[in-house]
């Protein structure tokens, strides 16, 4: 009967006032869930206030001094007004449980799209590193996973024609993922209470068709290289080479690092995923490997969140055996880089290692202003 | 007590034996410190009701025209903190609950009336703070003072907010210890466990909440205020802090404060439905027993305020559970108090309009609460209107619908008069009308969309908007109503009889309003709600010959 109701919703819905529209694979599913709840709050609502009114007005006090008489003795009504609750209590449970770990569970053809939020603006990075300001653009029919972050506070993702919302936290990166049916313009919403400008900290998520989607990238250049390559030339420039190659004793070796397990000096041991690695360099006292010392600076306020992100990228992509340092120090590395051209493109605008805070903050600015 | 017996003058009692103002300062007795709580609870639900006219306002249109942003982020953050610590969590309590408690068991005070004068003293400062923190910049946050944002970023008053709270917690936390040991030591001869009120049930159990839960909310609001003050990295990433840390130990008090919040309406109802359908409440054992159930379940459910998180699945699911399964006794409460009217004589006075009104509304509250606790459902509505329509349903339709029915049922034994039926049945209703047409359109704001604590919004969400403030504003009138017809009573009321309403419970035994020492006679004390006994003809016996005919009451 379920199945019958998600067929043919839509086209009700999408002639319904006071409801949104149901735009993604998953806003089916949730719609399905809220009405048969409805229903059954409906008709629950439907017996109880009914029985309150036929009470009131059956016994009715008829005289000044009628009582109501002795305890009313009906265990069966105890049991069956505890069981009938309970049984829809768990299956509606179970059902929305189901649900739950659909949204949660990125599937795995899923594309990889980065958001930042921060008081009071989402951007957005789409795979090959073109940038938005509080637009997103995606291809419909595919499903699409947003890794995101804040800069600050927390913030939420939330956009209702899909029924996806995800609190944005900041020091670590959750995700969420949709899969657009429809193509259009559709609102999205920061959900979490985030200070002043909260309620303007709104945008949209504009869904192409896939042909549409793919001219509009071609069209707009990205202004600055893919995120790997960015993030291997972080990598050189702040320096991370002199110890993580492989043959220092100094720091670990990042090849085959991601996804894999670290055994750290407490003795815990913890998945090398992405909250994992950026902790690494922004806290990296935290969660020493074992059999290392602890040396490496933080990197807090040197990186921009952005930068976060491209480096992690980069160790991403390190697989096989880890090659050894190249012959020059980082410093020629870095000289090799700024030497790359002096029209200061954003992307080869690297920190410099001297002062790097306000590097990173130029940069930082830079590429948004880029993106906007 | 006989000893009071004897010295027993009828014409004087605890309102009029002395009207100094020190009399009523430094009053040790129970039933003035009620009093003295309920001026203060009213005066809160003014500032509170204030704020909430100022948001409505700002939300008939979608410019967000009216308040700045950071006067509209003040507004709705004052609203909350003001509505829920100062008048929600202390109004049945610390008003109800300490004119009732010790009159209720039979006692001549709480056992400790210094400590009782002591919590409201208590809760005057911490009133005080937050009117100075509203007066020198307000606070922007949020009532729930979410980290980071709390901590490091935001500009206004929140170190102040946050010690008022925490001063407010040994108010409620000294209140609960109080009745605790009242119900535990000081009940008359034979009055067992299982013949107590269940409105003292729902105290026992609010009590326990307010001793075991509020010291965490205190010291977690102090360490988010240590962050900010100090820079101790606890909650903030950028110091090494956990911010999904501060949601634990929030949520870990303020569910159960929702139970702090709704156990004493259920109270309130028990004794409201038993005593206008003068019948012993069905499922009496079941209620009593299950308000100091849910009291403990309310402690291991709390991260259902946190699905969005990004919290493990596994997680997610055994909160949803547990949710769900706390869920159930609520269900049957509902259907016991409905079931108990069954073979009633059901009297349609003021206090039981409020009473079933209760039913309604909490009932629709209590389902949007399982909605919400449903996983994939909740995703979707979190921190949209729906949850703000939810939690007033609960607590507006819930706990206030609660007071005002205790209100106006125990009004004439607090004042020794009657007010007026008619004007009140008609507040009782506007009540119930602009409740419903104030915080339904919200349900369906929410389920298009409409984030919470949203200054501005899109056009589409307006006409939901429009219907919501102006059924705000028929509720506003029914709130303000009692406001007049009560305070005429106090002065211009007719006298009240020691039982005006004929009910079965030992507070109506003693006259109205009271003696110093609460009884004249012992109490007789008979099952609960035992409509049964000869003692309850005799006394409707007894009150029928005051009232002339044509004023009986027949409901
Ligand atoms: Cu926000
Ligand atoms: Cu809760």
């Amino acid at each position: 009967m379920i199945e019958m109701l998600k067929g043919y919703l839509p086209e009700m819905l999408d002639n319904l006032p006071l409801f949104p529209p149901q735009a993604s694979t998953m806003a089916g599913e949730v719609d399905a869930l809220t009405f048969v709840w409805t229903a059954i709050s409906l008709v629950s609502t439907v017996i109880i206030v009914a029985a309150i009114i036929f009470f009131m007005v059956r016994y009715r006090r008829r005289s000044f001094d009628e009582l109501g008489g002795g305890e009313l003795h009906a265990p069966m009504v105890e049991v069956v007004s505890m069981a009938i609750p309970f049984v829809i209590c768990m299956a509606m449970f179970v059902w929305g449980a189901k649900i739950f770990i659909d949204l949660e569970r990125t599937p795995k053809n899923a594309v990889e799209y980065l958001a930042f939020g921060k008081q009071w603006m989402w951007k957005y990075q789409h795979p090959n590193g073109l940038r938005e300001i509080n637009n997103l653009t995606v291809p419909v029919d595919t499903p699409i996973q947003l890794t995101m972050t804040s800069e600050d506070v927390i913030h939420s993702f939330f956009v209702p024609a899909f029924r996806v919302k995800q609190d944005v936290l900041p020091g670590r990166y959750t995700t969420i993922w949709f899969e657009a049916t429809k193509t259009g313009v559709f609102r999205m919403f920061c959900a979490e209470y985030c200070g002043s400008e909260h309620s303007l900290m709104g945008g949209k998520v504009t869904v192409l068709p896939k042909n549409e989607y793919d001219a509009w990238l071609r069209q707009e250049e990205p202004e600055r290289a893919d995120p790997v390559s960015s993030g291997e030339q972080l990598f050189t420039s702040l320096s991370c080479t002199t110890c993580h190659t492989g043959d220092s004793p100094r720091g670990p070796a990042l090849h085959n690092l991601f996804g894999s397990e670290v055994k750290l000096a407490s003795g815990e041991s913890v998945t090398a995923d992405e909250t994992y690695i950026r902790d690494s360099i922004v806290n990296p006292r935290s969660q020493i490997k074992e059999g290392y010392a602890a040396l490496m600076p933080t990197f807090e306020g040197q990186v921009s969140e952005e930068q976060l992100r491209d480096i992690i990228a980069y160790i991403r992509t390190l697989e096989g055996p880890p090659v050894a340092a190249p012959a020059g120090s980082d410093a020629e590395v870095a000289l090799a880089i700024s030497a790359d051209g002096p029209s200061a493109e954003p992307k080869t605008t690297v920190p410099n290692s001297t002062e790097p805070t306000e590097a990173a903050l130029s940069y930082a600015s830079a590429a948004m202003v880029g993106g906007q | 007590m006989s000893a009071h017996a004897e010295s027993y003058d009828p014409n004087v009692n605890y309102l009029n034996r002395d009207w100094s103002l020190k009399s009523w300062l430094l009053t040790l007795d129970h039933k003035r410190i009620a009093w003295l709580y309920l001026i203060s609870v009213s005066v809160f639900f003014a500032i509170g009701g204030f704020f909430a006219m100022l948001i409505r306002m700002e939300l008939l249109t979608p410019q967000g025209d009216l308040l700045s942003p950071d006067t509209y982020n003040r507004v709705f953050t004052q609203h909350g903190v003001v509505m829920i610590f100062l008048f929600l969590i202390p109004s049945i309590p610390a008003v109800l609950g300490n004119f009732l408690v010790p009159l209720m068991v039979g006692a001549v005070d709480v056992a400790f009336p210094r400590l009782n004068l002591l919590s409201w003293y208590i809760y005057t400062v911490a009133g005080i703070l937050v009117i100075l923190a509203l007066i020198t910049g307000g606070v922007d946050t949020g009532w729930t003072f979410y980290t980071p944002l709390s901590s490091t970023y935001a500009n206004s008053q929140v170190m102040l907010v946050a010690i008022a709270v925490f001063v407010n917690g040994f108010a409620s936390i000294l209140t609960g210890l109080n009745f605790l040991v009242t119900i535990h030591t000081m009940r008359a001869k034979n009055l067992t466990w299982g013949k107590l009120p269940l409105f003292i049930w729902a105290m026992y159990a609010t009590s326990l909440i307010n001793v075991l839960g509020t010291p965490v909310v205190a010291i977690t609001l102090l360490m988010a205020g240590a962050e900010r003050v100090l820079g101790l990295g606890i909650f903030d990433p950028a110091l090494g802090g956990d911010p999904i840390l501060f949601q634990h130990l929030f949520w870990f008090y303020s569910h159960p404060a929702v139970y702090i919040m709704i156990l004493p309406a259920f109270g309130v109802i028990s004794e409201l439905i038993a005593a206008f359908s003068r019948k012993k409440i069905f499922g009496y054992t079941f209620i009593a027993a299950s308000s100091v159930g849910i009291a403990i379940l309310g402690f291991i459910v709390w991260a259902h305020h946190m699905f969005t998180t990004g919290m493990s699945a596994y997680a997610a699911t055994v909160f949803s559970a547990l949710t769900m399964l706390i869920a159930v006794p609520t269900a049957v409460k509902v259907i016991n108090w409905t079931a108990t009217m069954y073979q009633g004589s059901v009297s349609w006075e003021t206090p039981m309009l409020y009473a079933v009104g209760f039913l309604g509304l909490f009932l629709i509250g209590g389902l949007t609460g399982v909605m919400l606790a449903t996983l994939g459902l909740d995703i979707h509505v979190h921190d949209t209107y729906f949850v703000v329509a939810h939690f007033h349903y609960v607590m507006v339709g819930g706990a206030i619908m609660g007071f005002l029915g205790g209100i106006h049922y125990w009004w004439p034994k607090m004042t020794g008069r009657l007010y007026n039926g008619s004007i009140s049945k008609v507040s009782a209703i506007l009540v119930f009308v602009g409740f419903n047409l104030t915080f339904f359109p919200q349900f369906l704001l929410g389920y298009m969309g409409m984030p919470r604590r949203y200054h501005a919004y899109p056009e589409e969400f307006q006409a939901l908007n429009v219907f919501s403030t102006a059924g705000a504003t028929v509720l506003g009138l029914g709130y303000i109503l009692p406001a007049f017809y009560l305070t005429y009573s106090l002065f211009k009321g007719e006298k009240a009889p020691a039982n005006p309403w004929g009910a079965m419970s030992i507070e109506w035994q003693t006259p109205s309003p009271p003696p110093l020492h609460n009884f004249v006679t012992p109490p007789v004390i008979t099952e609960p709600y035992d409509y049964e006994h000869e003692l309850i003809k005799e006394q409707i016996a007894e009150l029928k010959k005051h009232v002339k005919p044509q004023e009986v009451p027949l409901g």
